[in-house]
């Protein structure tokens, strides 16, 4: 069974993001680069049907500039059989990408019996690229999954929709699915794991191997600014229980007469 | 001016708002409105009252529950029976799924997510958060076309007095095609609330709120003025909250009209979530959390002193 897993790289959620000069990107030289958090469930989730079907060959998949391997080396730490980098911007759409991803899976001449990937990567959050992949490759796609039960070549999964309700959804492998919170739990890597995963393979391409044109970019982002910052607000201290009715009291009113949104 | 298709998904019957708020910043170009399945004569006036000239319900077998791929197939064979320019949905939870799918049936781009837009010239510029919200972006497609375009909820707001449209009603014959990924049961959520993404006013509890049984006070403010109640990942990876109730980087980007921060204490992460919201009330111990930067009113207390009270005098405003 071959398993692909997409990761993507992308600036800790601590991150201050600073756009550049001239607002085509943010300044990327001093973030602290993680796997996209979201990712993390899709690499666990892989590994725990290898857990169950040593047979199964785990190959995680990312796109993306090659300055800093993290996110490939920590899920073969994890216990990733394998990682294929597509060396591209930080800044590409998510078309591009999803048609490297194609490309690169189709390079390793292994036929996908499931592809994982995170719902969202937290960048630019644009949820598209494990929907498109799946069109691309023809595949059923089910997102934002926090379940999943594998029985033959049939999976049953849980989609989270609005409000939290669930939708139970069946389908057959090869299938592209994305993962959500709540899946399960991720595993640390292990000492011994990281040092396994600094000989595992990590074939390498370019954009152009895959087959991926400046012609396939189908949004382009520009000047990036920080949001409006908000005139500072009115503060009000309740610490006094003797004052505290009369402090909230006067902040709902404020919300009617003044704010108008109550 | 542009041929603008406005795909709407129905809840309960109903339009989504965010179909509505879409089609009254559409004003100036051509809009129509496609709907799987049927709605009523109330729900086709609603639409036309903002702008939609032609409402075209897709009807066939295998569309009466969404699947990702009957619904694009179906959408897909109607778009290319037309020529649109643009295909507009709410980044709703089909439409962020449904969207890159079938944008992709045409090999075209979508830009999701897009909280603001101008249509120049019949030619789409947008604006979206980045970065859950920490920096925005101009947006814009280039390619094939049709090119599609999902718009948050709650981002745009109504257009008043947008100029009606003729909304004249007709039945399509619509295919499924082959749906390999089908949905085979529904599990309700245990809260009937809107969802936070599409909530007018959010309560929000921190890892102040110490366990899950407190997230009663909050309950009972958010029945009082109408409010969802959510959790930021503190309280989330506390185990107070399911993942469901989360917001900002790692969990939902809101923008309601009122958010009340109950010990929050306002981490990067969070604040990106939820910093486009209109008024944001913060109740917080620290007065040195970084949530009151953010807040349009801050109090200093201990939220279960002050929670309780202000339900109280919702209470006596709302006259309940």
């Amino acid at each position: 069974m071959n398993i692909f897993v997409c990761v993507k790289q992308v600036p800790d959620t601590e991150t201050k993001i600073t756009p550049t000069g001239d607002g085509s990107f943010i300044e990327t030289a001093s973030i602290k680069w993680i796997m996209n958090p979201y990712d993390e469930f899709a690499v666990e989730q892989a590994l725990l049907i290898k857990q169950s079907n040593p047979a199964a060959n785990v190959t995680v998949v990312r796109v993306g500039s090659v300055k800093d391997t993290e996110a490939l080396r920590t899920a073969m730490a994890m216990g990733a059989d394998d990682a294929a980098l597509v060396e591209a911007g930080d800044n590409l759409d998510s078309y591009s990408i999803a048609k490297a991803l194609k490309g690169a899976i189709e390079k390793t001449g292994k036929k996908p019996d499931l592809i994982l990937a995170g719902k969202q990567a937290i960048d630019d959050d644009a949820l598209q690229v494990p929907q498109i992949l799946a069109e691309m490759l023809n595949l059923p796609s089910v997102s934002v999954i926090v379940g999943f039960e594998l029985a033959g070549n049939s999976v049953k999964v849980k989609r989270e929709v609005e409000g939290g309700a669930l939708e139970v959804y069946e389908v057959s492998t090869p299938c592209v699915l994305a993962c959500n919170k709540g899946l399960n739990t991720p595993r640390y890597a292990s000492l011994p794991g990281i040092m396994k995963a600094k000989k595992k393979p990590m074939a390498q391409y370019s954009l152009a191997d895959v087959g991926v044109s400046d012609a396939d970019r189908r949004v382009k982002y520009s000047g990036f600014k920080l949001p409006p910052e908000k005139p500072p607000g009115k503060k009000f201290d309740a610490t006094d229980a003797a004052k505290q009715k009369e402090v909230v009291a006067q902040v709902v009113g404020l919300l009617r007469t003044e704010a108008k949104v109550i | 001016m542009a041929n603008v298709l406005v795909f709407t998904e129905l809840h309960d019957g109903h339009v989504k708002p965010v179909t509505l708020e879409i089609l009254g910043k559409l004003a100036g170009q051509t809009a129509d409105v496609a709907v799987i399945g049927d709605i009523g004569a109330d729900q086709v006036a609603a639409l036309a009252k903002v702008g939609a000239q032609n409402v075209h319900k897709l009807k066939g077998a295998n569309l009466d529950k969404y699947s990702p791929e009957g619904y694009a197939n179906a959408l897909a064979d109607f778009i290319k029976s037309k020529s649109y320019d643009y295909v507009f949905a709410g980044a709703t939870s089909m439409g962020k799924d449904l969207l890159p799918r079938l944008a992709t049936k045409f090999n075209a781009g979508l830009a999701s997510d897009v909280v603001n837009f101008t249509m120049d010239g019949g030619t789409f510029a947008g604006t979206r958060p980045l970065f859950a919200g920490k920096c925005l972006a101009k947006v814009e497609i280039n390619g094939p076309k049709p090119h599609f375009v999902s718009i948050r909820p709650n981002a745009l707001g109504m257009t008043e007095g947008a100029a009606a449209g003729a909304g004249n009603a007709s039945d399509v014959n619509a295919n499924a095609g082959d749906i390999r990924a089908v949905i085979k049961d529904i599990i309700k959520a245990a809260s009937t609330k809107v969802d936070l993404t599409e909530a007018n006013i959010i309560v929000t509890g921190g890892r102040a709120m110490k366990n899950a049984e407190n997230f009663a006070i909050l309950n009972q403010m958010a029945d009082v003025i109408g409010a969802t109640v959510g959790a930021s990942r503190a309280a989330v990876d506390s185990g107070f909250a399911p993942h469901a109730m989360q917001v900002g980087q790692t969990g939902k980007t809101v923008a309601p009209s009122l958010y009340i921060a109950c010990g929050v204490s306002g981490a990067i992460q969070h604040l990106a979530g939820m910093r486009t919201s209109k008024v944001i009330v913060a109740i917080n111990s620290d007065p040195d959390a970084p949530i009151f930067t953010k807040a349009d009113y801050g109090i200093v207390g201990d939220l279960f002193q002050i929670v309780p009270i202000m339900t109280e005098e919702f209470n006596k405003l709302l006259g309940k």
